[in-house]
């Protein structure tokens, strides 16, 4: 083969890296990607139960936004996913990627649920909620603490560290869910004090989430603030820009890891602290239903950026409910939302490289190219 | 009473999905990818081989023929990991996406896929079935060799097994020795450690990278495919195959990177999930204790394996980076 060519043979498609492709640009592209993927996902749902497109786009936002308590569950929903997104990018600028917060939001659940069960009678209703809150943020530090640590000291993969802790979390909570079952034998631990309402968020008025949502937006101004204007929102950057740098800057890279991680896994306990105070009010395996994994996927998709965060949250928490929305009128299972997540998810991700790359094609030597 | 000759057959049938989703997930890391979409991929490989099973058991009224009975299930387990395995190739290799976020999304999409299908299955093909128990192909990937029931306890614990436990310990044999022992592993895990200096020294990256991911993801998905099949009784039942595939991304760090090693690692974590049925007095409660103990035995060693930074055990130097000959 070789012989035949007398030059060496030129590839189909070269690369290069994009100079910054200005910001009008790049939009255009993630929201043709977008575009693109909600067609995709309207396909799959017309060949699946042949409705028309249409039918289908309204009967999902109906199922997202048809009636108030629908909304409150969609914005409720979209809170906690940015929250459990806000609470990973602080690691995630330092480039640690904390893939726990499946885990740490359980352990604020698991912390939130001892504090409801033991000390439920025991104390005042607003000291309660203050002693579930401490207690939460401080399980859901520990829990990011512990790889934080070992990364800073001596390098461990903080990727497999973090992702296994959310097992370790998860079968410590399968545990106490049966030391805690309600009825016996049920395997659940049914609504925490049903009665007393002891250590519930209270409600404001009818609607049932405002709180929720406030404590968000709180959060979510406050970590806007500290990236961008705080002293150790900069540390934060220049490790994760080069952590010799930082070290050369006279930043103690180790201290800035153990404290940012502790950071984000606090807020992932406070995501749990709301989830069992704030909504639930009882405690599950999969109480933060995937929400710690979907939010690495929000964080990163929106390169840090709060606005297409929460673009991003609505997008996926819309996709879900409409998602089942369909599933239920047309009996089939709820995960079907996963399956359109993931495709727009993916068209996402993929637009990321033509942001990033430009394509030079072959010029054409008489021959066809495809 | 712990009977030792009941415990291992099942330690090993618990274990066997894990090897084969650990096998394909050394493969694909040694190439450098880490693929977080293992969990899901072992997910579509199960259930594409439900379907095609679904479907030709439905075709036939139960009357199947073994051999017809094993290859569908088996090639559209195949076809589906394939096609995922593309897809993670093409996003990470191709298109230089990020891997933890193609994989997450992946096992995100999978797992929704599975359940989605599981599910569903007998609502979209209008059967007229409450569940879906696909008995008469589990009897074929369970058969036994006739005489193993004559050997007493050598035959119990070696030989009572359906063809694809022989079949995930030689894949993992082959794979080990492929890989330590062969100039393509050399090759394989050149491109892993360092692919800049693998593209330099004539090695096609993508080409490898491709290949591991793929080939990787086929051998994990047999793992869903085993799990329905063999261990469940061909019986489906949504989120029934749970944390399995994490417990094999575990069980490769746990094995530190080598197959063969792993053949007992996934009997040890198999034999730890079922253990508390074997201990008398351990309740329900302390159960879940048991089976946290995979994940904890595997934070320890990844915890001793960077303190001791023996080279020879670490994870592959560009694990989770993309390549990108220009970068240099």
């Amino acid at each position: 083969m070789k012989e035949k060519h007398k030059h060496i043979k030129e590839p189909l498609v070269k690369l290069s890296r994009r100079a910054d492709l200005d910001r009008k640009h790049s939009w255009s592209y993630r929201a043709l990607a977008i575009l693109a993927a909600l067609v995709v996902d309207g396909i799959i749902i017309m060949l699946v139960v042949h409705m028309n497109p249409f039918d289908i786009y309204s009967t999902m936002f109906m199922g997202a936004f048809g009636t108030t308590r629908k909304i409150w569950v969609t914005l409720k929903e979209l809170s906690l996913l940015l929250l459990i997104s806000i609470a990973l990018t602080p690691a995630y600028r330092m480039k640690f990627w904390n893939l726990g917060g499946e885990g740490q939001v359980l352990m604020g659940a698991w912390a939130t649920a001892f504090c409801m069960i033991y000390l439920g009678d025991k104390l005042p209703s607003g000291l309660l909620l203050l002693v579930m809150f401490v207690a939460a943020i401080v399980v859901g530090g520990i829990w990011a603490f512990i790889p934080a640590v070992f990364k800073a000291k001596w390098g461990t993969n903080e990727t497999l560290f973090t992702l296994m802790m959310n097992y370790v979390a998860i079968q410590m909570v399968a545990y106490f869910i049966i030391k805690w079952e309600m009825p016996k034998g049920s395997g659940h631990v049914g609504i925490i004090n049903q009665a007393t309402q002891a250590g519930w968020l209270p409600y404001l008025g009818s609607n049932s989430y405002a709180l929720v949502v406030g404590f968000v937006v709180i959060v979510t101004i406050g970590m806007h603030v500290y990236l961008k204007y705080s002293k150790h929102g900069y540390e934060i950057s220049v490790v994760g820009e080069s952590q010799r740098t930082a070290t050369y800057v006279g930043i103690s890279v180790d201290k800035v890891i153990i404290r940012t991680l502790i950071l984000s896994g606090g807020i992932c306990g406070f995501a749990g602290w709301l989830i069992v105070s704030g909504s639930d009010h009882t405690i599950t395996t999969t109480l933060a239903g995937g929400m710690g994994f979907t939010g690495i996927m929000v964080s990163w998709l929106a390169q840090f950026n709060v606005i297409v965060m929460i673009l991003c949250s609505l997008l996926i928490v819309f996709m879900g409910q409409g998602a089942s929305e369909i599933a239920t009128s047309f009996g089939l299972n709820e995960a079907f939302g996963d399956i359109l997540t993931g495709i727009i998810i993916f068209f996402i991700i993929g637009v990321e490289f033509f942001i990033n790359y430009k394509l030079h094609f072959r010029k054409s030597s008489g021959k066809e190219e495809a | 009473m712990f009977s030792l000759v009941a415990f291992i057959p099942r330690a090993i049938l618990q274990g066997m999905p894990l090897l084969f989703g650990c096998t394909g997930e050394t493969i694909s890391e040694k190439a450098g990818s880490l693929n977080l979409g293992i969990p899901g991929v072992m997910y579509v490989g199960a259930i594409c081989g439900v379907i095609g099973s679904f479907l030709y058991e439905q075709s036939c009224g139960g009357q199947v023929v073994p051999i017809i009975a094993i290859l569908i299930p088996f090639l559209a387990c195949l076809a589906g990991s394939l096609i995922m395995g593309l897809l993670f190739a093409f996003m990470t290799v191709s298109l230089r996406a990020n891997q933890n976020v193609v994989g997450l999304a992946m096992t995100t999409f999978g797992i929704g896929f599975g359940n989605f299908f599981g599910g569903s299955l007998m609502k979209l093909t209008g059967a007229s079935v409450p569940s879906i128990a696909l008995s008469a192909t589990s009897k074929c990937f369970r058969k036994a060799l006739p005489f193993a029931n004559d050997c007493g306890a050598f035959g119990k614990i070696f030989l009572s097994y359906g063809f694809m436990t022989y079949l995930a310990v030689a894949i993992a044999i082959v794979t080990a020795f492929i890989l330590t022992k062969t100039r393509i592993g050399l090759q394989l895990r050149a491109v892993g450690e360092n692919p800049a200096t693998a593209d330099a020294a004539g090695i096609d990256v993508t080409k490898y990278k491709y290949f591991a991911i793929c080939i990787g993801c086929m051998i994990a998905g047999l793992g869903g495919l085993f799990y329905v099949m063999d261990y469940a009784n061909g019986v489906w039942s949504n989120d029934a195959f749970g944390d399995r595939g994490w417990l094999a991304i575990a069980l490769v760090i746990f094995t530190l990177w080598k197959p063969n090693v792993a053949i007992f690692g996934s009997i040890l974590f198999g034999g730890l999930y079922i253990l508390n049925l074997f201990i008398p007095g351990a309740g329900m409660a302390t159960k879940e204790l048991y089976k946290m103990l995979p994940y904890v035995v595997t934070i320890i060693v990844l915890i001793i394996t960077s303190m001791r930074r023996k080279r020879e055990h670490q994870p592959p130097e560009s694990l989770g980076l993309p390549y990108f000959r220009e970068d240099r």
